[in-house]
């Protein structure tokens, strides 16, 4: 099989999680493809060399020193998962390891999927946040602050090591057929809003997160590239747009009751997630349409409209 | 004419039930209830709400949050007061360029009636009706409705990125450079100008846009304040606390019906290097003297405070 694809191996991290399995089905065709994932991948494509490993292994060293590898995806890093403190610190300690072993091993990239969220929803945030804004999502509790931490690792890499070209891709609200907070949110039968507040948002298909992962695959490309889709809508418009009510609720109202459920364990967002219902995140996507030539294909309503698509259980 | 107005539709309402012999005499009352609202909002209101909102549905929605419709709702506020209450005089808002402009103006009365007024103009009685955009402090976006109408009607959170990307995109954005020591000046130092930040300098000059001195005249004799209160203002976290005594007088709430006189000035164009201090410091000095100018001007020209 690997005879009939050009350059060498692509390892993907998380490659069970949703934007993993779409790179995985994307890319298995055209370049040979090496899966990292703890989790059962039962519908892993016949020619992935499946791993069922989390990433921070000690074997991963070995995975990777054995193929031919041109490319690191580092997809397990962009979970919405409830994550422990021994999670969290196997998360960030297991991305250092992984970098150093590309850098050692002299993989020639690395690419960590991250999230714009890092940037933290403020209202003292410009409209449009460029990559050099300040990561203030650090502040908050739970999987947004792993990513922030993880993001930031990715960045101090990308400046002390010239010799891998790595690439951070901070993707607005990934909306798809998938379990990540903003499409559960639209999911709702009813969604809750804060009430006197309607922050412009950004939303991206799932299909064309992917896609920038491609683009950003390219030899000699290297940065931290924000990549947004379609142009911003309020959040009220969007959910009218979906043929949803929302429910406004006052900010303190919804705040305890955040609290409250995520201690009891219903909902997996800690109250962070809450900010960007108030106050603006949304990014200055020029980088990515210049240097890596990123274009959304689908549209405003396309992108809104994946909540609901097929493949949602 | 739009018929959705509240008076017309009262009046409408009224003519449903009433019995015939009335009828007429409503006919008449609903006649001159037109003739009211179009000389408030003038005949052609719909068709410059229906030219500002193509001009975004243009540039694919505006990136900030703006909306037509409720431009449209708190426009027909303004205007009463712009065209009614204050029966604003207006010079020169022709002159103001087309596409990326800086308006530099004084501030003055307590409130800041004179941007609501500067963008009524600039919506209702220029030849090509344009939004004005203006900035506002950051605490606003924590308030809430407030943050929403705010950001509907085109107001921007005060962020120097923004101010830089709203002229990229050719828009008309408000400055006051003297800022909050202008608009809280006692009734004492009236049209006496503060001294100006030099923040639009730098913006005019990074983005080489023209700027427009703006004069408004009759801001000042609004509200009669007769000093501030600096330690009230800081225990109540506001960021002064003026003194007006007509606040106290039933109805004295509203300010007063002073007559409204705005002057848009000669656009200027700034020259030199943004990050030069002091070449920034004598073009800021430039636009104050035209603004300074032009004050006592309209000073000198003025018969009366209230007409």
């Amino acid at each position: 099989m690997r005879s009939t694809t050009q350059g060498g191996a692509v390892v993907i991290t998380g490659a069970w999680g949703s934007l993993g399995r779409r790179l995985v089905r994307r890319l298995h065709r055209r370049r040979s493809v090496i899966a990292l994932d703890e989790r059962p991948f039962p519908e892993c494509p016949k020619d992935v060399e499946h791993h069922p490993i989390a990433f921070w292994r000690k074997r991963v060293r070995g995975i990777l020193k054995s193929g031919h590898v041109d490319v690191v995806v580092h997809a397990a890093g962009a979970q919405d998962d409830r994550t422990t403190l021994d999670d969290r610190a196997a998360n960030v300690a297991g991305l250092q390891h992984l970098f150093e072993h590309a850098r050692d091993l002299g993989i020639p990239k690395v690419i960590l999927l991250s999230s714009a969220s890092v940037y933290g929803a403020r209202a003292e945030n410009p409209q449009l946040l460029s990559e050099s804004a300040p990561l203030l999502g650090v502040g908050a509790s739970g999987p947004l602050r792993t990513l922030t931490e993880i993001d930031m690792l990715a960045q101090s890499f990308l400046w002390k090591h010239p010799s891998v070209d790595t690439v951070v891709l901070r993707f607005v609200h990934l909306l798809g057929p998938i379990d990540n907070a903003a499409s559960n949110y639209l999911r709702l039968g009813r969604v809750p809003t804060l009430l006197g507040f309607d922050p412009m948002i950004q939303v991206l298909h799932i299909d064309d997160a992917v896609e920038a992962v491609c683009l950003a695959l390219v030899p000699g490309c290297r940065g931290v590239f924000n990549v947004a889709g379609p142009p911003p809508v309020p959040l009220s418009q969007s959910i009218a747009r979906l043929g949803r009510t929302s429910v406004p609720v006052p900010h303190l109202l919804a705040k305890a009751a955040l609290q409250r459920l995520w201690a009891l364990g219903v909902v997996s967002y800690p109250g962070a997630e809450l900010e960007h219902l108030r106050y603006v995140c949304m990014v200055d996507d020029a980088e990515a349409r210049e240097r890596l030539g990123f274009t959304p294909m689908n549209d405003l309503e396309a992108t809104l409209r994946a909540v609901d698509e097929e493949g949602w259980p | 004419m739009d018929r959705s107005s509240a008076l017309v539709r009262l009046v409408d309402l009224a003519a449903a039930r009433a019995s015939p012999i009335a009828r007429r005499l409503i006919a008449r009352a609903r006649a001159s209830a037109q003739e009211v609202v179009d000389r408030i909002l003038g005949e052609d209101f719909d068709e410059r709400v229906e030219t500002v909102r193509a001009h975004y549905t243009g540039l694919g929605g505006d990136l900030f949050g703006l909306d037509a419709e409720t431009v449209r709702s708190a426009a027909r506020v303004c205007a009463s007061f712009h065209r009614l209450y204050f029966r604003t005089e207006v010079h020169g808002v022709d002159d103001v360029p087309a596409g990326r402009v800086l308006l530099v103006a004084n501030h003055s009365g307590q409130i800041p009636v004179d941007a609501a007024v500067i963008a009524c103009t600039l919506l209702l009685d220029a030849k090509r009706p344009r939004i004005m955009r203006a900035m506002v402090d950051h605490w606003v976006g924590t308030l809430p409705f407030i943050s929403t109408f705010f950001s509907r009607v085109g107001e921007v959170p005060g962020v120097p990125e923004n101010a830089e990307r709203l002229l990229e995109r050719g828009e008309a954005l408000l400055v006051f450079p003297e800022g909050i020591r202008g608009i809280s000046k006692p009734f004492g130092q009236r049209y006496q100008l503060q001294e100006f930040t030099h923040g639009f300098v730098r913006l005019a000059l990074r983005t080489d846009t023209p700027v427009v001195p703006v004069v408004v005249l009759g801001a000042e004799e609004q509200y009669l304040s007769i000093g501030t209160l600096p330690r009230l203002a800081r225990a109540l976290k506001m960021p002064v606390f003026p003194m007006i005594p007509q606040l106290l007088v039933p109805g004295g709430q509203l300010p007063l019906p002073t007559r409204y006189r705005v002057y848009f000035g000669e656009p200027m164009r700034l020259q030199g290097n943004a990050e030069d201090d002091a070449t920034v410091a004598e073009n800021a000095w430039l636009v104050r003297q035209a603004i300074h100018d032009g004050i006592l001007r309209g000073l000198a020209e003025r018969r009366a405070v209230f007409w």
